[in-house]
């Protein structure tokens, strides 16, 4: 009977009527709790302490490069990797997805061969390798392969910068990921779907764009969003090829004043600031996606919304 | 030569055979049906009456045997000796000219009424966007659903999303509909306006393979009964005769389970 209203057990103490009897509910005592907060909030304390007492932070250093042009350059730099990097990674992945799931065992065995290959070797491998990619072709020609005339060369070295390199280290990488979101996807859309589509006409074509791939959406977005969120992070890894984005723009400071720590946590500000819009933006867009679904229309708050809520009510957070 | 110009039926299915594996589910199954004739298909779960449907309209390949309609032969050209595969813009084309309606009404979620009416005819056919909203407004007049043409899917009960489905079928004017256990998934109170919408269809003449286990539809609607068991035609009749006197022992104990039930 005490555990008829769950939400007594979030308000600490709570009294119940019930009909002519009045029960005081009280909660179960939670010891273990008690203790891990006191616990987490020594910890936190600590880490504030040094954060402040320590001088080696130099926050008047970090203040200082926080809206360098250097540093404003090379964010810049990182979001347009980022953005560019996702849309070739998501055409890609479209494009393997199908192919993948197309019935034609060429096109299986090449996109099957694709995802395991750029799934299966590190993105930073693959990045030093495009830099390097000089090494095994020398000139890159366009003409008739095996030895026919050339129409058009260049040298290597030109053409593969480091932006060049890091597109196509990361962009290949992500479209090897993106592959596995999509096919999932559009496996998640009802084969009931499939066989409307076919049963009315439609052209497999037609039926992918216009009916399965709307509906596969609502389960690739999300996945998306945590992909950029993650390929934010990644292109620090262009660093390693001197492309000048956040990482690399602290690193040439830091080289030449020494203030290695205050200029990296610059870095890590700028990264968790955009980090944290792109986890709002992605609250926004999954709600928007899944509006009018069944169960959904109750709570619009979304996952962070109830975690925030849940944690500043000092509900309970297991189940949240 | 001219096999099909004489006594050829509207449809025509010889000696059908389709596996999944090892389980051999049509085991040559023939079946004709005349223009406007509507025609019900009976069997216990697993008979192949699905399979059956699926193959008249491609959806499945069969391993052998073929199909005709209106003497045009189904997935198929005839090469000489041999028959080719036709491509998929004939494929699409051929399917247009059959509506399914399925089970689980398979309508598209993302699209409100008129939308999912007016896709296939705009996409297939080419038809302009003003004349197919037009016609797929007439359309759900016919079904009895006017008001509900700017509602989604999940918005209409399934009875409703069913004649919706039916209206979708229609809006592609096919020669020939097949109805796949079209009331198999609605609550009872709801079949009624489902069978009807099919009666109305049945007697503006449009040719009707409907696979049901509504033996008052059959017997009332139908001009033939088929009943199906083990991936084999086991009796063809009129409906007083297959479901009033069955000759085979395997009809009998069929109906009277369902009957039952
Ligand atoms: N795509 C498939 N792959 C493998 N087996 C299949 C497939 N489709 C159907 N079957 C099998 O073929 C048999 C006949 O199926 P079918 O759906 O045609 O029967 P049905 O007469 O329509 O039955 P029900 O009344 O249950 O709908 C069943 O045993 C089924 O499991
Ligand atoms: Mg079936």
């Amino acid at each position: 009977m005490t555990q008829q209203d769950g939400k007594s057990t979030t308000l600490g103490v709570a009294v119940i009527a019930h009909g002519e009897d009045e029960i005081r509910v009280v909660p179960r005592r939670m010891v273990g709790r008690w203790i891990g907060a006191a616990v987490v909030s020594i910890a936190a304390a600590w880490v504030i302490y040094q954060l402040v007492t320590n001088p080696a932070y130099d926050w008047g250093t970090v203040w200082h490069y926080f809206l360098d042009g250097t540093v404003l350059q090379g964010l810049w730099m990182t979001l347009l990797l980022t953005a560019l990097t996702m849309v070739a990674g998501a055409l890609l992945g479209v494009l393997l997805a199908i192919m993948r799931l197309s019935g034609n065992p060429v096109m299986t065995v090449a996109s099957t061969t694709f995802i395991w290959f750029f799934r299966g070797t590190p993105a930073l491998v693959q990045l030093i390798f495009w830099f390097n990619l000089a090494t095994l072709f020398p000139q890159i020609s366009l003409g008739i392969p095996f030895g026919g005339p050339a129409f058009w060369s260049a040298s290597t070295n030109a053409l593969v910068t480091p932006f060049i390199a890091a597109m196509l280290g990361l962009g290949l990488n992500e479209g090897a990921y993106m592959a596995e979101i999509v096919r999932g996807g559009i496996l998640s859309v009802d084969r009931g779907q499939d066989d409307a589509v076919r049963a009315l006409g439609l052209r497999p074509w037609q039926g992918m764009r216009r009916i399965v791939l709307p509906q596969a959406m609502r389960s690739i977005i999300p996945a998306t969003g945590n992909q950029t969120i993650g390929m934010l992070k990644y292109t620090s890894l262009a660093s390693i090829v001197a492309l000048h984005e956040l990482l690399y723009s602290v690193q040439t400071i830091y080289n030449v004043t020494f203030q290695t720590i205050p200029l990296l946590i610059v870095a890590s500000v700028w990264y968790l600031i955009l980090t944290t819009v792109l986890s709002l933006a992605q609250v926004k867009v999954e709600q928007h996606f899944s509006r009018g679904e069944r169960g959904s229309a109750s709570d619009t708050r979304g996952r962070w919304g109830r975690l925030i809520h849940a944690v500043v009510t000092r509900g309970s957070v297991r189940h949240a | 030569m001219h096999e099909n110009s004489r006594h050829a039926s509207f449809l025509e299915a010889r000696d059908l055979r389709k596996s999944f594996g090892s389980l051999e589910v049509l085991k040559g199954v023939s079946l004709e049906v005349a223009r406007g004739e509507v025609a019900c298909l009976l069997g216990p779960s697993g008979s192949g009456k699905s399979t059956l449907l699926r193959c008249i309209n491609h959806l499945e390949v069969l391993d052998s045997g073929r199909i005709t309609l209106d003497s045009e032969l189904i997935g198929y050209e005839k090469h000489g000796e041999v028959l080719r595969e036709i491509s998929v813009r004939q494929l699409c084309q051929q399917r247009s000219m059959i509506g399914m309606v399925f089970q689980n009404f398979n309508l598209f979620p993302h699209m409100n009424v008129v939308e999912n009416i007016i896709e296939a005819p705009r996409l297939v056919k080419g038809v302009s966007r003003q004349d197919s909203v037009d016609r797929a407004h007439e359309l759900l007049a016919m079904v009895g659903l006017a008001e509900k043409a700017d509602n989604y899917p999940r918005q209409l009960s399934g009875g409703q999303q069913q004649r919706v489905a039916i209206a979708r079928a229609l809006a592609m004017e096919p020669k020939l509909m097949l109805f796949d256990e079209p009331t198999s998934a609605l609550d009872p109170e709801l079949v009624g306006e489902v069978l009807t919408v099919m009666r109305m269809l049945a007697e503006q003449g449009m040719t009707m393979i409907v696979v049901t286990h509504e033996m008052a539809f059959a017997r009332e609607v139908a001009d033939t009964v088929v009943f199906m068991d083990d991936g084999l035609v086991v009796e063809r009749g009129g409906p007083d005769e297959v479901l009033g006197s069955p000759r085979h022992e395997r009809t009998r104990s069929f109906l009277a389970r369902t009957v039952r039930r």
